[in-house]
């Protein structure tokens, strides 16, 4: 299928509303992203220690099984599309697991831990009679298996054979933050899922948009977690399709930030104070002392830290107007008992109820809402300037926005001509 | 045996702590809380797993308060009333005066124009003494099943 977008700019300014909406656009977002070049987040390694351990993840709608061979099938990361060879049923149907093979509940065929199909019941039939026919070949009907990486305990698949190696994919900036995130061994804390009524690239954009931070979660600037006036910035990788909004521990004053959002309607600087301020304590733990990090992965993934609260997030697109995300919280091996507890307690910050994020949710779905019958009106991006697009030594912009928009754009094939890159 | 005054202190415990939620009386339902507290959020998931993560966690009453207060004129969320459905009571307990309670929980949320959706149901798992004839709760733990959070989490289950 082709389709065009007719841009207003060739900047990605304006995006149209109905690119929210249409059930093609989607349908090729999967094919041409999600099954396309691109590196999509999977889980972390230190959920599937042992041989023989899984977990089923979402590489965009397609469902997909991470599992660490057995002994025996040569102990190395697998992923695989978890449907059954034969008729299409889920596999693999627990979250996680353990297992020294995975058999279909329908038909019991029967797949190695790497994802290949090794068993067929009645495969010679009964008493010399039925059976598959004799030329059917198991491998070439095994399940597609996606391409892995492991960047430092991060695990990536992509479906793509022309994907570019993981290192240049997420570049320098990329692996770097990763290698940041997880510079010891972690413990995972647990889960935690939303489903947001809206389009998967609203959060996408929600992720790339510094701008938004500090005035629709109002509990950054009110309790002085993050606000824009503190040092920080935007970075991208070099096409402009990953992003990583940033900030540093107390490099600003409280005069700083009252004289920038003075008069800014809604926001109550300075009005409260927590009654219990343990949730906003913090004692920097990374060697470049910010407080607050989300590099950001083009399709699907996010790391965070907010103060001590660590994580990943995953989004999992479901349909053209809903989209899961999927967060892993973690902490370091080495924590103490007293460190994992201050961990749990920031986790009243992120997350579906969490201070500083669920405001996202609902951010979303009124997009969702007010935009639906839309076919030529677009949206307004421009904080931050028009035209090229880079990274910005201050934080109230949102031109990672249209980074993302121009390599999405390259992807689906709908470029505006001369568009920015 | 569990005492007939436990039983009614328990039974206006929980028929409180769902109506003051539902009726907007958030500081109200604060005031069912001991002090020395523990109110947290978890989902089954994460329990199932032996996971520690929590959705919210307030391990003091100071911290419901500051939860409540920052809903109030903090947070923003989705607009709506929230309606809690508490099975029957499951008690027990009763060693140095803490009773337990174990109930199943549904709560449906409307919204503004009128549509009411599932929001989550699951269990709660409460500890409570006696202040006189009326029940303190020394903490209360809401393991969801339902793990995937439909918008957001702003009020209280």
């Amino acid at each position: 299928m082709t389709f065009e977008i007719r841009w207003e700019r060739d900047d990605y300014s304006r995006i149209p509303f109905h690119l929210y909406h249409d059930e093609e656009v989607y349908a090729l977002e999967m094919e041409r992203i999600f099954r396309g070049p691109c590196w999509s987040y999977l889980c972390l390694e230190a959920e599937i220690p042992n041989p023989g351990d899984y977990r089923t993840t979402w590489v965009g709608d397609t469902p997909v099984v991470v599992s660490r061979a057995t002994a025996e099938a040569g102990g190395a990361i697998h992923a695989f599309v978890n449907r059954c060879a034969h008729r299409g049923a889920q596999i693999v149907r627990k979250t996680h697991g353990n297992a020294a093979e995975h058999v279909c509940i329908y038909h019991r065929w029967c797949y190695r831990t790497d994802g290949e199909l090794i068993g067929i019941p009645f495969r010679r039939g009964l008493k010399g009679e039925g059976g598959m026919p004799k030329d059917f070949d198991m491998a070439a009907a095994s399940p597609q298996r996606l391409k892995v990486a492991n960047v430092s305990g991060m695990l990536f698949g992509t479906f793509s054979d022309d994907a570019e190696p993981i290192e240049d994919y997420l570049g320098e900036f990329g692996t770097g933050m990763v290698r940041r995130f997880f510079h010891k061994p972690i413990r995972i804390l647990g889960y935690s899922r939303q489903l947001i009524r809206g389009n998967w690239k609203l959060y996408a954009e929600n992720l790339r948009d510094t701008y938004h931070a500090s005035l629709l979660h109002e509990f950054f600037v009110t309790y002085g977690v993050d606000r824009a006036t503190q040092k920080g910035g935007v970075k991208m990788d070099a096409r402009h399709r990953h992003n990583m909004n940033h900030a540093y521990t107390a490099t600003d004053t409280q005069a700083d930030a009252q004289a920038a959002y003075a008069g800014t309607a809604g926001v109550k600087l300075d009005r409260m104070r927590l009654t219990d301020t343990k949730l906003l304590q913090h004692t920097p733990e990374f060697a470049d002392r910010m407080n607050l990090a989300a590099p950001t992965f083009f399709p699907n993934a996010l790391l965070i830290q907010i103060n001590h609260s660590l994580g990943t997030r995953q989004i999992r697109p479901k349909g053209v107007d809903a989209v899961e995300v999927f967060q892993t919280l973690f902490g370091f091996a080495d924590d103490t008992e007293e460190q994992t507890r201050h961990r749990l307690i920031s986790a009243n910050l992120v997350g579906p109820a969490g201070f500083v994020s669920m405001e996202d949710g609902e951010a979303i779905e009124i997009i969702q809402k007010a935009t639906r019958n839309e076919r030529q009106a677009t949206n307004i991006i421009e904080m931050g300037g028009r035209g090229a697009i880079s990274d910005l030594a201050h934080r109230v912009t949102e031109t990672p926005v249209r980074g993302f928009w121009s390599y999405w754009s390259e992807l689906m094939g709908v470029e505006a001509p001369g568009g920015v890159r | 045996m569990i005492p007939a005054e436990v039983r009614h202190a328990a039974a206006d415990l929980m028929a409180e702590y769902g109506l003051r939620i539902d009726e907007d009386r958030l500081e109200d339902w604060v005031e069912l809380f001991d002090e020395a507290c523990d109110y947290k959020v978890v989902i089954r998931e994460n329990v199932e797993q032996g996971l520690p993560n929590v959705l919210m966690w307030c391990d003091n009453k100071n911290m419901l308060r500051d939860r409540i207060a920052s809903y109030r004129d903090v947070n923003e969320y989705n607009l709506h009333w929230d309606r809690h459905v508490i099975g029957p009571l499951r008690l027990g307990g009763g060693a140095d005066g803490v009773w337990t309670i174990e109930a199943a929980y549904t709560l449906v949320q409307t919204d503004l124009e009128g549509v009411s959706r599932l929001f989550s149901a699951g269990r709660y798992l409460v500890e409570f003494v006696l202040a006189g004839a009326a029940a303190r709760i020394r903490s209360a733990k809401v393991i969801a099943d339902t793990g995937l959070i439909p918008t957001l989490l702003a009020t209280p289950i």
